[in-house]
């Protein structure tokens, strides 16, 4: 990872009174994959758009490479994007696609499509040239966006939602696909979704944003083992949020008691559900059932509430109306408020 | 590398601006060297700011790379527009407008001269740089094509639709003698001869107004019922007609005004065939019964009709028919399905249908000319106050604003009130589902009220077809001959080359060169407009959309007159010019391109557009590669109807031509009020012929180009 590719300074981006995005102080380093995750209208798009250049701040800064590109349109800077809808051209073939950009920006047609064949080779497409993008399967034709946006070598690519006119069955392997892309042509990625597993499975770094800020930045298991917030862990992954207070060290909340950091008063324990132990007998009840294939969730009711709890497959299966004792451990729980 | 704030830009706007101070004549029919520095140092000193500002602004191009951020650009820019117009319009022809001007500049008493070269020119580079300015302050997301595309197309509308409109509003209160004041207004608005209902009780004749109003409302009543027993034929019945019924509905877009009125009149006119038979018959006295409100109410239905079937067919097209077949299984008989839920469903249609009528009603000039008789309209008074025995501006402008008040409150209410009115439902998902037979009880209204209407439109149009080439028509002589189309087409080729002697031979050239301009104008204009509103993001975006609907419901009258009122006189004195021709059919007919651009651009993703963008394509690049080729349809709609309208138009033509510059539509009406019928006639057919050939070699061209992409994919592949 080198140096820093693309910096947000106080960035704001206001429709009229609407505010899109309400300030986010951001660096990516080159050669990160970074996804923006959110639930729709956190502002996730607009910021990969303010990125683009297709939309400008209202207030703040945008770096790419160490440039202000803060008032340049979109065809002044140099990303890649690749779109939700792939956007190609219905009415050019794969070759001209793929060629589009370096003709824009000057280069000789004749190179540019000896460059276009280059790119469209590496990401499997050798003999689809001359197809119009209708003529395409739907993964051949995010191939096409993908080499399209990235045959100019652009500083950084952008992915707006790409697995979202996927098969379902077949966005594992896109997405695994698309990951190792952009680790072997060392590219400065930013991603956008609304899919926390796509996002776990796909990034260096993830940015969570809410409300047009951003809520937490950090790395998968940053996000997924220590949430910042009761959004973060409702958000990414099952949790279960237990209130409490704090004094002088200790978490109280009924039928729980656990040592925690922090300072005293109200507070907030968020648990995962594989996190929970069950064993059998005793004083809370197993509520319902559930048989996932690889694994068993039951719902149980406990001194501190209704818990969500999952375990595998393999342990012996419990069932509705049963006693059980829950256990939760020191190291299990994390605070989140 | 990719420079940002590319102010390179600028050594175009910076030349043109200086070249239009220093060295392109500055007033209209001035010489070369007559520019706004010698013009100026002669004396005009009011010019000699402008000067000034294209030296700095010149100096501050080479001093500064990024003068587009610069305060100091934009602060000359704006000064130098605010003061070209502010001089331009502040000192007329005859002196300034206010007579303080002449204590600053003595020399403006003499007044000045209309814009030349220099003026314009300036403009223009003026407003190129404003664009860049707004640009790079982030208008458009910094897109400076879309930048330049907008303030270009805004001013554009300001100057030749609503600038001619408030000019018009002022004309109504200016007094005969020339001072402004509101009396003269309110003694001309309420006037008796606008406002009288005498003819209710038979005591005399009505006012223009009330005249124009039921007219109007009797017009688009009967059309909208014709309309509506026509879709029903069409959606509903196993009526084997909808094709001939789709291609009768275009003959009115084609059909030169006039044509009509002339048929109609050789049809029931007091010699007319229809009528001498039937006073035959019945043993009457043949009258002049057509001429007045049955005459224009029988011309008007006949191409009203048409639009009304399309726009109530879209309607009932629309209604899922699942709703239909709801309501049978719910128990109720054909006639109370059709009663309880289509019509009422059907009801915005019908409404949006009036209401287009009426306003085409208000709007119509050709017929009332030629079949009103006595029976007065607004449209026609108008011209008369023109054109007639004493020019009065002044009064013609009082009727246009009146006019130009019922349209606009038509146009309103069709926008508003039926826009949250409409129950149609637009969803992806088709519904199966078979649409219900009307009733035979309704079917058979229907067709009774259709047969009419085909019949009289079966006789116009043959009275068109033949009688252009028969000795009189009207007389019933039927001798085939070509002699009227020698009096108006003769050509001899001898030494000297081809020689054209027929006398219609200026006016038709004049209107092929009209159209011709004016088409691929209207064209761009149209589909830039309609791709800014559909894809750009910009202040004042919706004032702007208003501006350009409004400009539908604008009467072609109202605005002939408005383009005398604004461009008789300096700063832009251009009638008499073939330019004025071209200009007012632009903007008259920019709004159909621009509708056909919108549609046609909802359907396409916005993502290829910006995909476009982030591969280096600024504005006028992704137009061209990514939009125009994927809207071609909407293009050639937009290029065909220009064409067509440009050929056929009259109302505001009839203000603007001249001597020099005659159009094809004001000689055929000359011939009508001469009563050459035969001659209009003839004319007319080989008019309509022209446009059908015009049509089908645009067509040629852009099928062409369509093909050839095609068969280069099949060919690689």
């Amino acid at each position: 990872m080198t140096g820093t590719a693309i910096e947000f300074r106080n960035v704001v981006k206001r429709y009229g009174d609407a505010v899109a995005v309400a300030g986010i102080d951001l660096a990516i380093a080159g050669g990160e994959l970074v996804t923006f995750l959110g639930p729709s209208g956190c502002g996730k798009t607009t910021s990969l758009r303010l990125i683009a250049g297709l939309e400008l701040p209202t207030e703040g800064q945008v770096f790419i490479a160490g440039r202000d590109v803060s008032r340049d349109p979109a065809s002044a800077r140099n990303v890649g994007m690749v779109f939700q809808s792939y956007a190609l051209f219905p009415h050019m073939s794969v070759l001209d696609n793929v060629a589009y950009g370096p003709v824009i920006r000057g280069m000789p047609r004749a190179q540019a499509q000896a460059r276009a064949r280059e790119i469209l080779d590496q990401v499997g497409l050798g003999g689809l040239h001359q197809r119009l993008p209708a003529e395409l399967s739907g993964g051949q034709q995010q191939r096409v966006a993908v080499a399209r946006a990235i045959v100019q070598q652009p500083d950084v690519i952008l992915f707006d939602e790409p697995l979202s006119n996927v098969d379902a069955k077949l966005r594992r392997k896109v997405r695994e696909e698309i990951r190792s892309l952009q680790r072997r042509f060392g590219l400065t990625a930013v991603y956008v979704t609304h899919d926390q597993e796509e996002a776990l499975a796909v990034s260096d770094r993830i940015v969570v944003m809410d409300k047009g800020r951003i809520a937490q930045v950090g790395t998968p298991a940053d996000l997924y083992e220590r949430p910042a917030s009761p959004f973060i862990a409702d958000f990414i992954g099952d949790a279960n949020l237990i209130r409490g207070t704090v004094a002088a060290g200790h978490f109280s909340a009924p039928g729980l008691s656990l040592p925690v950091t922090g300072p005293d008063g109200p507070a907030t324990l968020s648990i995962r559900p594989e996190r929970i132990t069950l064993s059998p007998g005793g004083p809370d009840r197993v509520v319902s059932a559930t048989y996932l294939g690889s694994r068993m969730e039951y719902v149980v009711a406990a001194g501190v509430g209704e818990m969500l709890v999952s375990r595998p497959i393999v342990e012996p299966r419990l069932s509705a109306g049963q006693a059980v004792s829950l256990h939760i451990g020191q190291s299990d729980v994390s605070r989140v408020a | 590398m990719i420079r940002s704030a590319d102010g390179r830009i600028g050594v175009v706007w910076s030349g043109l601006l200086l070249a239009a101070v220093l060295v392109l004549p500055w007033f209209k029919g001035g010489a070369l060297g007559a520019s706004a520095l010698a013009e100026g140092l002669g004396g005009r000193a009011w010019l000699l700011p402008l000067v000034a500002v294209a030296l700095a602004f010149g100096a501050l191009f080479l001093l500064l790379r990024d003068w587009r951020i610069h305060p100091a650009g934009a602060a000359l820019v704006g000064a130098g527009l605010v003061w070209l117009i502010l001089q331009g319009f502040g000192i007329g022809l005859r002196g300034p407008a206010l007579p303080a001007i002449t204590a600053l500049f003595p020399a403006a008493g003499a007044g000045q001269p209309g814009f030349g070269w220099g003026a314009w020119v300036a403009g223009i580079a003026l407003i190129g740089a404003l664009a860049e300015v707004l640009a790079a302050r982030g208008f458009c997301r910094g897109e400076r094509f879309g930048a330049l595309a907008v303030v270009a197309i805004v001013t554009l509308l300001t100057l030749f639709v609503f600038f001619p409109i408030l000019k018009l509003m002022s004309s109504a209160f200016v007094a005969p003698d020339g001072t402004l004041s509101a009396a003269p207004f309110l003694a001309r608005i309420t006037a008796p001869d606008l406002w009288s209902i005498r003819c209710l009780n038979g005591a005399g004749r009505c006012g223009v107004v009330i005249n124009s109003v039921v007219l109007g409302v009797l017009s688009a009543g009967i059309a909208t019922a014709l309309g509506l027993a026509l879709a029903l034929l069409v959606a509903r019945t196993d009526f084997r007609m909808k094709r001939l019924l789709r291609a009768i509905s275009i003959l009115p877009i084609i059909t030169p005004p006039f044509v009509v009125g002339v048929a109609i009149i050789v049809l029931f006119g007091r010699t007319g065939l229809v009528t001498v038979e039937v006073a035959d018959w019945f043993g009457m006295r043949p009258t002049r019964w057509v001429y007045g409100l049955p005459g224009i109410l029988i011309a008007q239905v006949l191409a009203f009709a048409p639009v009304t079937f399309l726009v109530i067919l879209s309607g009932l097209e629309a209604i899922n028919p699942t709703l239909e077949e709801a309501s049978a299984t719910l128990g109720a008989r054909p006639v109370a399905t059709f009663r309880t839920v289509t019509w009422p469903l059907l009801r915005p249609a019908l409404a949006a249908a009036f209401l287009l009528a009426f306003i085409e009603s208000l709007s119509d000039f050709g017929n009332p000319i030629v079949l009103g008789g006595s029976y007065d309209v607004l449209s026609t008074k108008i011209f008369f106050a023109v054109v007639g025995a004493q020019y009065d501006l002044g009064q013609a402008a009082t009727l246009s604003v009146l006019l130009l008040a019922l349209t606009v409150a038509a146009f309103w209410v069709q926008t508003r009130w039926l826009g949250r009115a409409s129950y149609v439902t637009v969803t992806g998902k088709s519904d199966a589902g078979l649409v219900a037979p009307v009733p035979p009880i309704i079917r058979w209204a229907a067709v009774a009220a259709v047969l009419p209407f085909v019949a009289v439109t079966v006789a116009v149009y043959a009275i068109v077809l033949i009688g252009g080439v028969v000795k009189d028509i009207a007389r019933l002589e039927m001798t085939p001959t070509f002699g009227h189309l020698w009096t108006a087409f003769s050509f001899e080729i001898n030494g000297r080359g081809l020689q054209l002697f027929g006398s219609a031979w200026d006016s038709m050239i004049t209107t092929l060169w009209v159209s011709a301009l004016s088409a691929p104008l209207t064209m761009g204009v149209g589909i830039l407009t309609a791709w800014l509103i559909a894809r750009q993001d910009f202040a004042g975006k919706r004032t702007f959309e208003f501006g350009t609907l409004l400009s539908f419901a604008i009467p072609g009258t109202v605005v002939g007159v408005s383009y005398i009122a604004a461009f008789n006189v300096p700063p832009i004195d251009i009638t008499g010019t073939l330019w004025i021709l071209v200009i007012c059919f632009v903007f008259r007919n920019m709004a159909v391109g621009m509708r056909a651009g919108v549609a046609a651009l909802a359907q396409i993703d916005r993502s290829m557009e910006e995909a476009s963008q982030t591969m280096g394509a600024g504005g006028g690049r992704v137009l061209r590669d990514v939009v125009l080729p994927l809207i071609r349809p909407a293009i050639f709609t937009a290029l065909v109807y220009a064409f067509v309208t440009a050929m056929t138009a009259v109302s505001a033509v009839v203000f603007l031509v001249s001597a020099r510059h005659n159009m094809a539509t004001a000689y055929i009406m000359g011939r009508v009020e001469n009563g050459e019928y035969a001659l209009a006639i003839a004319y007319s057919t080989v008019l309509m012929l022209v446009m059908v050939a015009c049509v089908a070699l645009m067509n040629l061209a852009v099928g062409r180009a369509r093909l050839g992409r095609r068969t280069a994919v099949t060919g690689a592949a």
